[in-house]
């Protein structure tokens, strides 16, 4: 609370003038989605959303298989634009940037937004050169700039002590779960504002995944962050607030504390009872 | 009744792929016999690393085939120092950059491209390639060892594109999503992460490319000079270890020493390309394991 705090007053005191401020809340808008509509080919994936994502919070998207929580994770950093015969209608915009916008460099873009994926995706390369690629793409040579952020960045993601070692082994020597924090750290290392998480622990065991959550609690106070999963106790334990989809729909947006106790629609109640889904 | 059919049927197919060793064999044998008799005349180190040919000369025969090794590495890397870039850039085109129009174009053109005669590829070298080369070098005549190689890379480009597309096509997608999630533009996330991980199945192309080369004839016979003596330079003519074999045997008399010297010339080719090919199918073998 202190953080999320202090986080305001900074940003008060700064006078971000294009930020959009909730008068209500005491976070800043960092996103909003408006009138968001995503097509692919012909059938429609995502039906008029409407979200306010503050910074410095965690967003759960849940819902059931197929609902289009991953289409709309991967909005944010328009990674959809990798796949053909798509169309985009309506607005995301962040800090006030409309990021569909014909002018915005995606590559830009796509550095200020960290993703991590459902499997993870280390590069064949050694551990230490998986995280000094963001940095090198953007043409950093300094190597002890590189290697300095590298450790940062292993640490914040909460894995330096397992690998400091062994920094010139290849990544695929690490374990899944270690994998996935190693992708964490790649994306932590180019310091993004953002971070879009989609499903990063479906694929570890309890012990793995409980690192990776108590790292997105840390990770809060640096940025903000979106997850996908599809595990509800998941959604309760890491994410402020939770929004629920249905077929393409944003059915339910709220507290997470609200959302998993009173939720105000009857079909959020059922999906988060586990009457369906 | 029903087993013997099977069994039949099992034996039929047993033989067919058993043929194909026996042919195999059977070759690298008649190589090896036929040369035998020449090592009786001939010292094989003299062999080797002599670089005089002549078997033709009055007083001492020579049976060095040096300056054919020579002239045969000189044509094969010079046309892999072409292919190789070329070869490699046209695969990441189709692979990642082209539309699916284009690709669906281009790809049964290439393979086009591979059927071309080699004597239709040799004709080029003299009415076009060789002329050229002489305008822009200030030769007499184009036909020289760096002829010889850029109609060597037209002919190696079809199995370097197709194989190294092959291998960027298999890099998994989840890479190059991480690296265009990260910043990284398409143009480096092909560079720094697609090639790097598709890079043994890059090298087995090159090989394979490589193979091609060293064995074509036609081409090199027709176009760079087949002058018998160790290559001075690229614009020198050159004759290769095929071009030899090509120009001599069919003129050679019946079990001579010279006759059999040039079964020792096929012998060294054929360890030559069967040790590239190896090698390209190991290293391919070794990109699968670590694709999967």
């Amino acid at each position: 609370m202190t953080v999320k705090m202090k986080t305001h007053i900074t940003s008060r005191t700064q006078g971000v003038s294009n930020k959009i401020v909730d008068e209500n809340k005491e976070n800043i808008v960092k996103i909003s989605v408006k009138d968001f509509n995503f097509y692919y080919e012909k059938s429609q994936a995502l039906k008029n959303i409407n979200l306010k994502i503050k910074e410095n919070t965690v967003v759960g998207i849940i819902g059931p298989s197929g609902c289009g929580k991953s289409t709309f994770l991967r909005c944010f950093n328009r990674m959809n634009d990798m796949i053909s015969g798509i169309k985009y209608e309506g607005a995301i915009c962040i800090d006030g940037k409309n990021i569909f916008d014909k002018e915005l460099d995606i590559v830009d873009l796509r550095r200020n937004i960290g993703m991590v994926f459902q499997k993870s995706n280390p590069f064949p390369k050694t551990i230490f050169e998986n995280v000094a690629y963001g940095l090198r793409i953007n043409g950093i040579r300094n190597k002890e700039y590189i290697s300095e952020k590298v450790s940062r960045s292993l640490r914040n993601a909460a894995l330096w002590d397992e690998v400091k070692d062994r920094l010139n082994q290849s990544a695929f020597s690490l374990s899944g779960g270690q994998q996935q924090r190693l992708c964490i750290a790649r994306a932590l290392a180019v310091e993004p504002e953002v971070l879009l998480l989609d499903e990063p622990a479906s694929a570890l065991d309890p012990i793995a995944t409980a690192k990776v959550e108590e790292l997105i609690h840390e990770l809060k106070k640096k940025y903000t962050i979106i997850i996908v999963t599809h595990n509800m106790q998941q959604a309760a334990r890491v994410s402020d607030y939770t929004a629920f989809f249905m077929m393409g729909e944003l059915v339910e947006h709220d507290l997470t504390s609200k959302i998993f106790t009173k939720p105000s629609k009857k079909i959020t109640e059922d999906y988060i009872t586990g009457r369906f889904g | 009744m029903c087993r013997i059919k099977e069994r039949l049927i099992h034996g039929l197919f047993f033989l067919n792929g058993f043929f194909v060793v026996i042919i195999l064999l059977g070759i690298f044998s008649l190589l090896v016999f036929t040369s035998i008799p020449a090592f009786k005349e001939i010292n094989i180190i003299e062999f080797l690393f002599s670089a005089v040919w002549n078997p033709d000369a009055y007083v001492k025969h020579s049976y060095g085939i040096l300056a054919m090794i020579v002239s045969t590495f000189m044509v094969t890397v010079g046309a892999l120092v072409i292919a190789f870039p070329l070869g490699i850039a046209t695969a990441a085109y189709l692979s990642d950059v082209a539309g699916q129009r284009t690709r669906e174009i281009a790809k049964p053109v290439v393979e086009i491209l591979a059927g071309i005669p080699s004597v239709v590829i040799g004709f080029l070298g003299i009415v076009m390639v060789g002329p050229l080369i002489a305008k822009i070098f200030h030769l007499h005549n184009g036909l020289n060892a760096v002829n010889g190689s850029v109609l060597l890379a037209v002919m190696a480009l079809p199995t370097i594109i197709s194989i190294s597309e092959d291998a960027l096509n298999s890099v998994p997608v989840s890479y190059e999503e991480a690296s265009l999630a990260l910043g990284a533009t398409p143009w480096q996330t092909i560079v720094r992460v697609k090639i790097p991980a598709a890079v043994s199945g890059i090298i087995a192309a090159c090989m394979l490319g490589m193979g091609r080369a060293i064995g074509e004839t036609m081409t090199v016979l027709m176009a760079t000079g087949c002058a018998p003596a160790m290559p001075e330079s690229f614009l020198g003519p050159v004759r290769t270890m095929t071009s030899t074999i090509a120009i001599e045997l069919g003129e050679v008399p019946y079990n001579t020493t010279h006759y059999y010297a040039l079964f020792g010339v096929g012998l060294v080719l054929f360890i030559i390309t069967f040790l590239v090919n190896m090698t390209a199918d190991i290293v391919l073998h070794k990109h699968e394991k670590i694709v999967k």
